[in-house]
């Protein structure tokens, strides 16, 4: 490495990431970052002053060796940054894209006191996509093979990263995913523009490489319950399969053609690739020329309203009840989003949709004003009274996050869940109430992120780990 | 890949299929059905599960060709594999001993009709069916209902065939002769549901239906599938597909079921277009070869 002081590091400035002009990207579902080149790459990486005891660490839910990896970046060797991050986590190509470093590594970055933080998210990306596109996804060392056999239920990021890990201590591993994509929220969620379905599948051959087994098509709960795996010479269940049934509004004209929820527009979209219809056979509401209006003001959210900006609409709104400060979308997808044109309204809730021969035509909204703390901690909401007010709408999606698939409940009968529908666990252990099953994302926590399941997934196979050694424990 | 064991038209546009399943083979339960995805990039669609042979690990669905991917389903024949095929979904039927249990269908949805009678009379039910058609053509499943039903009444709109009139005015017919109704299940378009709902309604009669709602994952994670029962939304593919024909709202399913229909004529152009364009391919190819025929003989 090239003799730098330190001093001369801080001074250099975060680089920017390349990405495509609002103006031109509305214009298509390709990805909006274009990633670092070599060069922006070795520049970041020098700002990392290689803390003796780093805390950014701390800072990432599957705890990637952040300082090491990003000094080998800085000497160039880039594909030895690629294992050391490999050591941690499954999918960094996917997590250099959409974790929230902001308030995870990046958060705890002792740049970002006096400067700004290391672009860790940017570089980890970089990492893995220079592996990818240089030499392929290269697979880490697998353990000598226990016998013992594990099946997770769900392909998304929790599934996954469990996969990774428990695969590399040996065991035999089998994902069951009930679509015909393997990736969970990954494929069906997170839009092309944001995450290219090809690094998904490029990182799920690679674990398919290492051995795992993938079945498509499986509904566990139907088309095996989680018993009969148990009985069918599985030693031990890891459920993750999200949350996955969509919250409504509960209002007036909620069920009028032109309402979707954000679950279905999306999936539409990405896993069934409705914007390239009619070559793929699937529709979705045509929002060329027309209003369309997104209620929430989460990720998922912003995923929605960039989705029908690039659909065509002619105004895209965010309609939130709550104000900027509160919004809970990543700040890189709200600035994105005010890029590409998306207007936001805060403080407005809707109270009723009212149609016209069975479509939306307009939203009923009612003023916000925020209240006294709620128990998130936020501001409450409060209507205003006397500010109803009608909006005209061509189609609305509700982005208000998610409840829990009933379908693994209603089968598994010993298997607890509390009130919300969301499977309780022991924290420490990941166990559920079931001899050999485990539970980790967001059907444990509810809507959470990427990163968050996929620490769960890395804690759980741990946590399975030990149970396969000493079952009795 | 699901593979086609066998293929039959049961009726002009209506097909049989026996697919190779096992694993949905040996669960489903009367009522359940399966999303079927054709090929890679087409659509996900529901379709009730007919039958099933756990023996020969084979599922039966019956198919009407409706829209673009039914209607291409149809020129599959056996042989041929389906994409994904994924089951046993929704709720299995309610089963129990009635009494008297009337299982109504009208085209198509006989097959769907079919399964629950099947169980209902395995559950020890006076099983009666009335299975209705255009005309006689579209009167399906025939026979095997009557290996499962101690009455079966055919009815056909024109006259053409069994009794003349709709299915509802046979249904009419058999509960003012005195004859002791205890449950209906009726199955079939939208409108047909909802005759039935009212014809049963003063008497009493606990009448259910299953819906046909648009899906997509069919496992309760997109909402598509909201359909309006006593007041409430449901998710058809988790909360359904059989409901209290009493408590459906049907005029919002019709509305909601016309969501594509823009969609679909613009697919069905296309698909008119691409069959158009490989038929005059062919035409060409056998041109040539013709060509190529007669030049040598002449030479």
């Amino acid at each position: 490495m090239e003799e730098i002081s330190k001093k001369d590091r801080m001074k250099i400035p975060r680089q920017k990431m390349p990405e495509q002009s609002g103006e031109k990207r509305v214009t298509n579902f390709d990805e909006v970052n274009l990633g670092f080149t070599e060069e922006l790459a070795k520049l970041e990486a020098l700002r990392c002053i290689q803390c003796p005891k780093p805390t950014c660490i701390e800072g990432c839910p599957v705890g990637v060796k952040i300082r090491d990896f990003i000094g080998l970046v800085a000497q160039g060797d880039y594909l030895a940054a690629a294992a050391k991050i490999k050591e941690d986590n499954a999918l960094p190509a996917v997590c250099g894209r959409v974790c929230p470093q902001e308030v995870q590594c990046e958060s705890q970055c002792i740049m970002g006191k006096k400067h700004e933080a290391v672009g860790i998210g940017r570089l980890e990306r970089f990492v893995a996509d220079f592996e990818r596109e240089n030499v392929g996804i290269r697979t880490p060392q697998v353990k000598a093979r226990t016998g013992k056999k594990v099946a997770i239920i769900g392909s998304g990021p929790a599934g996954l990263s469990c996969a990774g890990d428990l695969i590399k201590m040996g065991h035999e591993v089998t994902i069951f995913e009930a679509l015909h994509e393997l990736g969970g929220v990954l494929v069906y969620g997170i839009p092309q523009f944001r995450l290219p379905k090809e690094i998904v599948k490029a990182e799920v051959e690679a674990l398919q490489k290492l051995g795992v087994n993938f079945q498509t098509n499986a509904v566990i709960g139907f088309t095996d319950t989680i018993d009969e795996l148990l009985q069918n010479g599985y030693d031990a269940v890891f459920v993750a399969v999200g949350a996955g049934l969509p919250y409504f509004l509960n209002i007036p004209g909620e069920n009028l053609n032109g309402v979707y929820s954000s679950n279905e527009f999306l999936t539409r979209v990405n896993l069934m690739k409705a914007y390239k219809f009619p070559e793929y056979d699937t529709p979705v509401f045509n929002c060329s020329n027309k209003n369309v209006a997104v209620f929430g003001g989460g990720n998922t959210a912003m995923d929605a309203v960039r989705t029908a900006k690039r659909l065509g609409a002619k105004k895209a709104y965010i309609i939130y009840r709550r104000s900027e400060v509160e919004l809970p979308a990543r700040k890189e997808e709200v600035h994105h989003a005010k890029e590409e044109g998306v207007e936001f309204l805060f403080l407005e809730n809707p109270i009723e949709f009212i149609g016209q021969d069975g479509w939306i035509k307009q939203a009923r909204l009612q003023k916000m004003a925020l209240g006294e703390p709620d128990q998130s901690g936020r501001r409450k909401p409060v209507p205003v009274d006397g500010s109803e007010h009608l909006m005209d709408i061509d189609m609305a999606i509700i982005a208000i996050g998610n409840g829990s698939n009933p379908i693994l409940q209603k089968t598994t009968p010993d298997l607890n869940f509390n009130k919300r529908g969301n499977i309780v666990i022991e924290e420490s252990t990941m166990k559920t109430s079931k001899k050999g099953v485990f539970a980790g994302g967001d059907i444990v926590s509810g809507g959470a992120t990427v990163i968050l399941a996929m620490g769960a997934g890395r804690k759980a196979a741990s946590a399975i780990n030990d149970y396969l050694s000493n079952p009795e424990s | 890949m699901y593979k086609i064991r066998s293929a039959e038209f049961l009726a002009p546009n209506i097909k049989k299929f026996v697919i190779e399943a096992p694993k949905i083979a040996e669960k489903r339960k009367a009522g359940q059905f399966v999303i079927i995805r054709i090929k890679e990039g087409g659509e996900r669609v529901p379709l009730t599960i007919a039958d099933s042979d756990i023996s020969e690990g084979t599922i039966t669905i019956i198919a009407q060709g409706i829209g673009k991917t039914t209607k291409e389903l149809n020129t599959f024949q056996a042989g041929d594999s389906i994409q994904d095929v994924v089951g046993p979904l929704g709720k299995p039927s309610h089963i129990e001993n009635f009494g008297t249990a009337v299982s109504i269908g009208g085209g198509v949805g006989t097959a769907i009709a079919y399964p629950t009678a099947v169980a209902l009379k395995q559950a020890g039910n006076h099983t009666i069916s009335i299975i209705g058609g255009r005309s006689r053509e579209f009167v399906i499943l025939e026979d095997e209902m009557r290996k499962v039903c101690d009455e079966v009444y055919p009815t056909t709109d024109d006259g053409s065939y069994g009794y003349h009139g709709f299915v509802t005015q046979k249904l009419k017919e058999l509960i003012d002769s005195g004859r002791k109704i205890d449950f209906v299940l009726a199955i079939g378009p939208i409108p047909m549901m909802k005759a039935i709902a009212e014809t049963t309604r003063p008497y009493g009669i606990q009448t259910m239906v299953s819906l046909n709602p648009i899906m997509v994952d069919g496992t309760g994670m997109c909402g598509g599938c909201r359909a309006t029962v006593d007041n409430k939304t449901v998710f058809v593919c988790v909360d359904g597909p059989e409901f209290d024909a009493h408590k459906v709202d049907f005029a919002l399913l019709a509305q909601r079921n016309k969501s594509y229909l823009g969609d679909e004529k613009t697919a069905l152009e296309k698909q008119t277009l691409e069959q158009k364009s490989r038929e005059e391919e062919k035409k060409e190819h056998e041109c040539n070869y013709d060509k190529m025929f007669f030049s040598k003989i002449s030479s």
